[in-house]
């Protein structure tokens, strides 16, 4: 079943009717405001959305819970550029040149950017959604669970480049990471670890509690102890990016939006992991790596772009397979379901007036995005002149409403506040967080697939450099590895980190 | 003055919560219930969840929230349930015989079989072999013979450890004579791509899966007393000679303590969705088979269930 025009065509005039095109418009301010709160993430939106859906079409409900998944994504980056606090996992590296950008006075035009880029990613993305879906669709079972370890094992190489010239505080800090990640039950068997004999602890700590934590928290507490009236004194001098700024990131979009597009064909291959990805490839390809971590736009049009790369490319397996890559994406398998509309290899055949308007409505999403976000650049660039009495606490409030949302437990709250008191002494003594984050990411998957792989291989780690998918994200990874020590052996440098103290 | 002004409206405002907290049980549900699926979405427990969300929610009332707890064979799930307020505004899917072999084999896997409430049975799926449609094996017999060969290098995935699909693979092995190597994965959810990229050689999986998949993988056998009618040409273990008859039951859970009255209710709304003839349909036509069994009977299936699993898994060698 390969494309066809007419059904485009069909799919627009079905979006473009005046009650699709409403529930587009809610589904994408739903998703950039769920974006721009932090803890509060797309599941949660849709899921309080739920309800609405029933008394809606099927076409409008699934139009409008997709634009609230690909519209978190345009939203994450507002509060990660900001006051340095990302609003989503997937707009943590958004925080490490975006906070920089605003530093210098550049929060308009970082604030652009990610719109920007989110948007020529989105649109991309969306095309070739609707040009290869059937055929894409046979890329995400390629990947077995030796593919799946090696990829993130190349993810967790990404340290080495996230840590600059602190490459040993930058291993601790990932090491600290996989540790917090280890509590728990082994998703394989089921086995209590450092649980230290309490039930508690059996439910594992929440990789978002851990993200919330380190940003949130420690930057509300650096900024008390530095008496700050404001988050920063900085004053916003132009709002839209100079064309240069734009030609100089088109690459950057282009790129990101391959490498966000073909991982976030992967089920459990999330918008935060491919981020990651697309940030360590902007630093390689950059011909100035020096000037990321310090306000480099490419480094916010990369994670930006890929974010929503992934989660547009998230529908190639939902609607070919029926397989959902995220857990967004199940709320919207159940959506599907609810209406009888099965997915798989026949839904393409069976019911393309609906598929090609949802894929149809995903164009006309992107702009209303780009129009609902591009404006709104001032206003959200204005949040840093809150003063921090009032803008502190409600970093605060949302920091412990959004962790307590994910599974109404208290001992989430807990988690994010120790790891806030963490992430403020890894700051103050220059520990770079963002390995810390990454691997407490990656670790639940890396460690499943390692453990099943090396059950189908009856324990020979071999099976990662004999299949040609994972070798070659195997050497990769090894190859960062080395090059990695490479340069930390010929600068010599003394173990500080690039951030400044501040 | 004030102080007594302040001190009167402390007294009120305790009063009020003591209030809403005694009222709690009479109007349940006043709010947004949590329905925990421990399973990968796309699977079994999913599916069903989805099916029951939009009928529960206009015979409740309230919004039915559905969350994933996936990890441990469903163990991850469980342990937190039971550490959860027991108010009833928070229930996971639960099944058999996950629930009662995981206490037995992990040691300690953060509950105990009984510390669930039962609210209800609503469904059960016997274990099915499912191989690619591609594959060489054309019949059960086939496999056995391969596996013969090759002790320990084919390899079955199936849905968690200690669970249906990892007893029903050692059941098949002690049967046959074979070595398998079991591949748990967080759900059928996730163990399906696995079989459709030929990561391993077979699924031990579902009714459900034999139907989804039709055009892409083909059942080998299935681990019911007779065959099923949805499924007319699959052979049952037991005609090829291997006497396996094992799958899942899978139901609702509320935390240890929640009140009667509130699983009372819980329960007769989850009887009303599953009686519904559309509902209904829709879980024959995908491969469930329903059962409707209430907390009381419920409780009885898991207490002869758990005494029925020590003695199959010491038999299995699988505990001492």
């Amino acid at each position: 079943m390969g494309f066809s025009f007419e059904y485009l065509l069909q799919g627009f005039a079905t979006a473009l009717t005046l009650q699709n095109l409403f529930w587009a418009l809610v589904g994408c301010f739903i998703g950039t405001l769920v974006g721009v709160l932090p803890g509060i993430g797309p599941v949660s939106g849709i899921a309080i959305l739920l309800p609405l859906t029933t008394v809606l079409p099927p076409t409008s409900a699934i139009i409008m819970m997709a634009a609230i998944y690909y519209g978190a994504m345009y939203g994450g980056s507002t509060t990660a550029i900001v006051v340095n606090i990302p609003g989503e996992a997937s707009s943590v590296p958004t925080a490490m040149d975006g906070y920089e950008m605003a530093k210098q006075g550049k929060a308009g035009p970082a604030l652009a950017i990610s719109a920007i880029s989110s948007f020529v990613a989105g649109t991309l993305s969306v095309i070739a959604l609707t040009l290869f879906a059937p055929m894409l669709a046979e890329f995400a079972v390629v990947f077995g669970p030796p593919e799946y370890f090696a990829l993130m094992f190349m993810g967790l190489s990404l340290v080495i480049s996230l840590s600059g010239h602190a490459l040993l505080k930058g291993l601790i800090s990932m090491a600290l990471g996989l540790g917090a990640a280890l509590v728990g039950q082994d998703p394989l068997t089921g086995a209590a670890r450092l649980t230290f004999g309490t039930v508690t602890l059996n439910a594992g700590v929440d990789f978002i509690s851990v993200i919330v934590g380190l940003f949130a928290i420690s930057e509300v507490m650096i900024n008390v102890e530095q008496r700050i009236t404001a988050i920063s004194e900085m004053k916003i001098t132009n709002w839209m990016p100079a064309w240069a700024d734009i030609k100089q990131c088109l690459g950057t979009m282009i790129r990101s939006t391959g490498v966000g597009f073909f991982l976030g064909l992967l089920p459990g291959c999330a918008p935060s992991v491919t981020t990651f990805v697309a940030y360590d490839l902007e630093k390689r390809m950059s011909k100035h790596p020096e000037r990321f971590g310090k306000g480099a736009i490419e480094g916010v049009a990369a994670p930006e772009g890929a974010n929503n790369a992934t989660s547009t490319a998230g529908f190639v397996p939902l609607f070919s397979f029926g397989l959902p890559t995220a857990p967004s994406m199940a709320v919207l398998l159940g959506g599907l379901m609810m209406y009888g509309l099965q997915p798989g290899p026949m839904l393409f055949a069976q019911n393309p007036q609906f598929v090609w308007a949802v894929i149809a409505s995903m164009y006309i999403g992107n702009v209303m995005l780009l129009i609902l976000n591009l404006p709104l650049v001032g206003m959200w660039a204005k949040i840093v002149n809150i003063p921090f009495y009032i803008l502190g606490p409600m970093i605060v409030f949302c920091a412990v409403v959004g962790t307590y949302s994910i599974r109404f437990q208290a001992f989430d709250v807990w988690v994010m506040l120790i790891f806030g008191v963490i992430g403020y002494f890894m700051r103050k003594l220059g520990f770079p967080v963002a390995p810390m984050v990454l691997a407490s990411v990656l670790a639940q998957m890396l460690e499943t697939a390692l453990g099943q792989s090396l059950l189908i291989s009856q324990g020979s780690p071999f099976i990662f450099f004999t299949r040609p998918i994972s070798a070659v994200f195997m050497a990769l990874a090894f190859l960062s590895i080395g090059r990695g020590i490479w340069v930390l052996m010929r600068a010599q440098a003394p173990e500080v980190a690039v951030e400044d103290p501040d | 003055m004030k102080r007594l002004a302040i001190g009167f409206l402390v007294l009120v405002v305790g009063l009020a919560m003591v209030g809403v907290g005694a009222a709690a049980a009479a109007g349940f549900p006043t709010k947004r219930i949590t329905y925990n699926i421990c399973f990968n979405p796309g699977g079994e427990s999913d599916i069903t969840a989805r099916f029951q969300e939009a009928p529960l929610k206009k015979i409740l009332g309230q919004d039915i929230a559905i969350n994933y707890k996936i990890g441990g064979g469903g163990a991850l799930c469980w342990s937190e349930l039971v550490q959860t307020k027991p108010d009833g505004y928070t229930i996971a899917g639960h099944n058999l015989p996950h629930i009662a072999l995981q206490p037995l084999e992990m040691g300690n896997a953060g509950y105990k079989t009984l510390d669930l409430k039962n609210i209800y049975f609503f469904e059960s799926t016997p274990n099915l072999l499912l191989v690619r449609i591609d594959s060489p094996y054309k019949t059960l017999k086939d496999f056995v013979e391969y596996a013969k060969k090759t002790p320990g290098a084919v390899t079955v995935g199936g849905s968690g450890t200690s669970s249906a699909n990892d007893l029903g693979t050692t059941m098949l092995n002690k049967a046959a004579g074979i070595q398998l190597t079991y591949v748990p994965f967080g759900g059928t959810g996730s163990a399906v791509p696995a079989l459709l990229g030929s990561h391993v050689t077979a699924l031990m999986s579902y009714s459900t899966m034999a139907i989804q998949y039709a055009g892409k993988f083909r059942a080998l056998a299935v681990a019911s007393e007779t065959r099923m009618e949805v499924l007319p040409d699959v052979p049952t273990f037991k005609e090829l000679g291997y006497d396996i008859v094992e799958g899942a039951y899978r139901g609702v859970a509320a935390p240890p303590g929640t009140p009667d009255d509130v699983i009372k209710i819980l329960a007769s709304a989850f009887e009303t969705v599953h009686k519904d003839p559309e509902v209904r349909k829709k879980m024959d036509q995908n491969g469930f088979k329903t059962e409707s069994m209430g907390p009381e009977a419920s409780l009885e299936l898991v207490k002869k269930k758990m005494v029925e699993y020590e003695a199959i898994m010491k038999q299995l060698g699988r505990i001492k």
